[in-house]
C-alpha cells in the first residue's frame, strides 16, 4: 500500500516535471530570440561581405563619435512567427541602445527571407525620425536597393538619410563619458558606492581582518570591493577606485568592527606592511575591469516607445 | 523624555511602513499611473487622426458608406467616455472603455481593409501618409498596453501576496483592472476562408 501510495507520487511528479519541460520547450520555440547587442551591425544572414559589414560599422561607429547617437544594424533570416514590428519592439527593448541620458538609439531591422524592413526609432529620435520619414526612407531608399539585390548599398543610404536627420535635430553633443556605454549613470553609481563604503566595506573588513589577519584581510576586503565596484558599475576604473579605497580604510585607517580586538602593536605593523599591499588589492579590481571595455555595448537609455516604421522590397 | 519617546515612534512608524511594502505601493502606483497616461496619450493621438482619415476618404466617390459610419460612431462613442487617470480605479468604467477602444480598433482596420480596394486612394499620397500614422499610433498604443499591464502585474503581485496584502487589506488598495483580449470567442475560432467573390452590395 504504502509503495503504491509512494509510486503514485512519483509518477505525479514526474508528469509535472515532464509537463513543465513542455511547457518551457514550446516557450522557448514560439519566438525568435534576441541576440546580444556585440556590434553595430549583427548579420545573422551571411548577406554582407566582410568587407562591406566593416564599411557599414565604421560609418555607425562615427555616427556615434560625432552626435551621440547609437544606431545598429541587425540582419535575420526571418522573425516568424512574429511580426516584424513585435520583434523590433522586443529587441529594442532588450537592447535599449542609445545614451543613458539622452535616449537616442536606432535600431534597423532586416528579416531577409520574410522581404521585411524596419526602422525603430527611440522615444527621443521620434521628432527627428517621424515615422513618414521612417517611411519613406524605406520605400524610396531601402526598397528599391534591397529589390536589385544590393543590400549592402540600402542599408548605407539608409544610415545616411537617418544621419542626417539625427544630425538636423541638436541633441546634447556627445562627451567622453557618454561614449562609452555603461559608464554614463555616475549620479547613481556614486551614491551606490558611497552607502557600499559606509556600510559594506567596514562589516566586510572588519570581519575578514579578524579572520585572515590585517594584511590579507584587507587584501581580500579590496578585492572584494573592487569586484563588487566592477559588477555595481560595470567600469573598470570605478571599480579600481573602490578596491584602493576599500584598502585603504581598512587596512590603513583600520575601520572595521573586528579590527578594535587586535592588539596595538599588531595594529602598527599592519599599518606599514599593508603598503604595498594596497596596490596588489587595487590592481585586481583594475584587471577585472579591463576586460568589460572593448568593443559596441548599448548606452542603455533608448526607451522604444513603438515608433518608426515598417515596409517591404 | 517625550521627544525621544516621539523621535522612536516616527522612527518606527517608518520601518514598518517601509517593512510592509507601504512605500512599494505608492512606487508601483505611480508608475501604474503614468504608464496608464500613456495609454490614453495613444489612444488620443489616434482618435486625433480619425477626422483625417474619415475626411480622405470620404473624398472617394462611392466608397463603402457603412464601414465609414461605423468608424465615426466608434470613435464618438470612445470619446464620449471620460478618459481620466482614475478610471484605473474603477473596473466597471475600466472596462467600458476598453469596449469602446476595442470596437474603434475593429472599425479602423476594417476602414482599412476595404481601402485597399480602392485604386484612387491607394495613389493619394495623403492617404497613404495617414496611413503610415496611424500604423505608427496602432504600434505606440501595443507598446503603452503592455507596459501598463507589465506594471499593474506587479502592482497586483504586491497587493495580493502576504505580508503586502495586509497593508493593502489596511490602506484599501484593490487590485487594478488590466487589458484582456475582448474577442477571446473570435480569436479561439479557426478563420473562415472564402474565396468566393463578396456579394455586390
Amino acid at each position: 500500500m504504502n509503495t503504491c501510495l509512494t509510486r503514485r507520487w512519483v509518477s505525479c511528479l514526474a508528469i509535472c516535471f515532464a509537463a513543465l519541460f513542455c511547457v518551457s520547450a514550446a516557450r522557448a520555440q514560439d519566438v525568435l530570440k534576441v541576440p546580444p547587442v556585440t556590434a553595430q551591425v549583427i548579420d545573422q544572414t551571411g548577406t554582407l561581405t566582410s568587407a562591406q559589414s566593416a564599411e557599414l560599422t565604421v560609418k555607425l561607429a562615427t555616427l556615434e563619435q560625432q552626435s551621440g547617437t547609437q544606431m545598429v544594424v541587425l540582419i535575420v533570416p526571418t522573425t516568424a512567427p512574429e511580426d516584424i514590428a513585435s520583434y523590433a519592439q522586443r529587441v529594442a527593448d532588450a537592447w535599449k541602445i542609445g545614451r543613458r541620458d539622452v535616449g537616442d538609439g536606432v535600431v534597423i531591422i532586416v528579416a531577409k527571407n520574410d522581404r521585411r524592413v524596419r526602422i525603430e526609432v527611440a522615444k527621443t529620435l521620434e521628432g527627428a525620425v517621424p515615422d513618414l520619414a521612417a517611411k519613406r526612407i524605406i520605400s524610396e531608399q531601402v526598397g528599391p536597393a534591397f529589390k536589385t539585390g544590393d543590400y549592402a548599398g540600402g542599408l548605407n543610404l539608409a544610415v545616411d538619410a537617418l544621419t542626417a536627420r539625427i544630425k538636423g535635430e541638436g541633441l546634447a553633443q556627445p562627451t567622453a563619458r557618454s561614449q562609452r556605454g555603461n559608464t554614463g549613470g555616475f549620479g547613481a553609481d556614486w551614491q551606490q558606492m558611497a552607502m557600499f563604503f559606509f556600510i559594506g566595506v567596514p562589516i566586510l573588513g572588519g570581519i575578514l581582518t579578524g579572520i585572515f589577519g590585517r594584511k590579507l584581510g584587507s587584501l581580500i576586503t579590496g578585492g572584494a570591493a573592487g569586484g563588487i565596484g566592477w559588477v555595481l558599475t560595470a567600469s573598470g576604473l570605478l571599480a579600481g577606485i573602490a578596491g584602493v579605497v576599500a584598502v585603504v580604510l581598512v587596512g590603513v585607517l583600520g575601520i572595521g568592527a573586528a579590527s578594535s580586538m587586535l592588539g596595538g602593536s599588531r595594529r602598527r605593523g599592519g599599518g606599514l606592511g599593508a603598503g604595498p599591499v594596497i596596490w596588489g588589492g587595487g590592481g585586481g579590481g583594475f584587471g577585472g575591469g579591463g576586460g568589460g571595455g572593448g568593443g559596441f555595448s548599448s548606452g542603455g537609455g533608448g526607451d522604444f516607445g513603438g515608433g518608426g516604421a515598417s515596409g517591404d522590397w | 523624555m517625550i521627544r525621544k519617546i516621539s523621535i522612536a515612534a516616527v522612527l518606527t512608524a517608518t520601518l514598518a511602513l517601509t517593512g510592509c511594502g507601504y512605500n512599494d505601493f505608492q512606487k508601483l502606483d505611480e508608475s501604474v499611473k503614468a504608464s496608464w497616461s500613456e495609454v490614453l496619450n495613444q489612444y488620443q493621438r489616434r482618435s486625433d487622426l480619425i477626422p483625417n482619415i474619415v475626411a480622405t476618404v470620404k473624398g472617394e466617390a462611392g466608397f463603402e458608406q457603412e464601414t465609414l459610419t461605423k468608424v465615426i460612431e466608434a470613435r464618438s462613442r470612445a470619446t464620449s467616455i471620460q478618459a481620466t487617470p482614475e478610471l484605473i480605479n474603477n473596473p466597471e468604467a475600466f472596462k467600458k472603455f476598453q469596449a469602446a477602444q476595442g470596437e474603434l480598433s475593429g472599425a479602423l482596420s476594417r476602414l482599412m481593409v476595404v481601402s485597399e480596394q480602392y485604386p484612387n486612394l491607394k495613389a493619394n499620397a495623403g492617404f497613404q501618409d495617414l496611413r503610415v500614422q496611424l500604423e505608427g499610433t496602432e504600434n505606440r498604443v501595443t507598446v503603452a498596453r503592455n507596459r501598463y499591464i507589465k506594471e499593474v502585474a506587479s502592482y497586483n503581485v504586491l497587493a495580493r501576496s502576504f505580508p503586502t496584502n495586509l497593508t493593502a487589506m489596511m490602506f484599501s488598495y484593490a487590485v487594478k483592472p488590466s487589458f484582456t483580449v475582448a474577442n477571446e470567442a473570435q480569436i479561439s475560432a479557426p478563420p473562415q476562408v472564402n474565396f468566393d467573390k463578396p456579394a455586390a452590395k
